[in-house]
């Protein structure tokens, strides 16, 4: 199983990014021997419209079954839920902490976008 | 003749300088209200309105038996309209520009199609003056760039069309101005009007339009606009003062001819100086 968190830097200990859209980097984890692969947001960073939707295509590409985040907006949530991937808002500490918590079953996952879009 | 008055920032009396030269014309003349998304010329000009028409713009529909989730349509949207997500694509049609891309790119017969998304309603009817054309923006639609375009589709070349054009800079502005022959900017002597019609000026400047200026509440603020139309070589062609009377006409719905009978002379002048500049204008290139 392989879950994705929003993260400020390429480590596992960086810094959960709040924003899903237009975060530094999605960290994809393996959780069965808890590999790393870094996916490079820096396309959506500035993307034009539509971050949310294209960062979340690009999540449900990488086959993973849960996204770990600050802040989801509602077409991104539309675009997770269609590729199977539930989503946990309100994620915050390191990207390690989620891990830890998601192993834990101490993550809740949201039924809804929790911010409007253009948040 | 195309005139299309702008401003930057809002409330600086754009409606009421459209209007007021309109009527002051007396004849011939073609306002047409572009700032869709609220829309007041006709509180103050009062048209009888004799057509009504839904307008639409087009937008994809994806047809997921044929879809073979190529992706290129995906690939070629820089609006993010179109998404693969897993073994299902999903649109966005709110995000949609309508430009075709999608369509143009598909391999597949008829997987996507052309479908309306409503955009509001365009209206045209007559006044004192002339012909009115205006566009009601649609409550929740995000865009008005192409309703914009629809109103413009009524332009008549050969006749004055005076375009009541949106605050800002953005696209719908943009949209308001391009291609016309003078771009007139109403302004007013505060920090904020001065802010945000250099930004305007900016803007018309690349679109390569004759301009001049309006100072609206003129005895009020600093004279720093005075300063900086002096700098950048722009023409004042009008100064309308802050006083009570033209705002109580306005509170009410009336036009500022219509109440001080005086200004209509000096709409009329204001016509005949932007039409000597239009025509130097062209004479120059």
């Amino acid at each position: 199983m392989k879950i994705a968190v929003t993260s400020q830097g390429t480590g596992i200990d960086s810094k959960i990014d709040p924003r899903f859209g237009r975060a530094a980097y999605i960290l994809i984890i393996d959780m069965s021997d808890e590999k790393v692969e870094v996916i490079d947001n820096a396309e959506n960073v500035n993307a034009f419209k539509g971050a949310g939707i294209q960062a979340a295509a690009k999540v449900g590409d990488c086959g993973v079954d849960a996204l770990l985040t600050g802040f989801c907006g509602p077409n991104a949530f539309k675009t997770l839920a269609a590729a199977g991937v539930k989503v946990a808002n309100d994620v915050s500490g390191t990207v390690q902490d989620a891990v830890d918590a998601f192993k834990n079953g101490k993550i809740v996952f949201s039924d809804d976008a929790n911010v409007d879009g253009h948040w | 003749m195309i005139i299309s008055v702008a401003s930057g920032k809002g409330g600086t009396g754009k409606t009421t300088v459209a209007t007021n030269m309109a009527v002051s014309l007396g004849a011939g003349v073609r306002l047409l209200d572009c700032d869709v998304e609220e829309p007041n010329a006709h509180l103050f000009v009062s048209p009888v309105i004799e057509q009504s028409e839904t307008v639409f713009t087009a937008v994809p529909e994806i047809d997921k038996d044929k879809c073979t989730l190529c992706r290129k349509c995906s690939d070629i949207c820089r609006f993010n309209v179109i998404a693969i997500a897993g073994k299902t694509i999903l649109t966005f049609p709110e995000l949609c520009h309508s430009c075709g891309g999608c369509i143009a790119v598909c391999p597949e017969e008829g997987a996507i199609t052309e479908v309306g998304r409503e955009l509001g309603l365009l209206e045209q009817g007559v006044f004192d003056a002339g012909d009115f054309v205006h566009g009601r923006m649609r409550i929740g639609e995000a865009m008005s760039p192409p309703l914009i375009k629809k109103v413009r589709e009524r332009i008549k070349p050969d006749q004055i069309n005076i375009i009541d054009a949106p605050p800002g800079t953005s696209c719908p502005v943009i949209t308001a101005m391009k291609d016309t022959d003078f771009v007139l900017m109403v302004t007013e002597p505060t920090p904020f009007g001065l802010h945000d019609l250099k930004l305007a000026v900016e803007a018309v400047k690349l679109l390569g339009i004759p301009h001049g200026l309006v100072i609206n509440r003129s005895d009020m603020g600093n004279d720093d606009v005075w300063q900086y139309a002096r700098t950048e070589n722009l023409p004042i062609l009008m100064e309308i003062p802050f006083d009570r009377a033209i705002a109580e006409a306005y509170s009410r719905g009336r036009l500022m001819v219509e109440s001080m009978p005086e200004w209509k002379g000096k709409f009329q002048e204001l016509f005949r100086r932007i039409e000597k500049l239009s025509k130097a204008w062209e004479n120059r290139n």
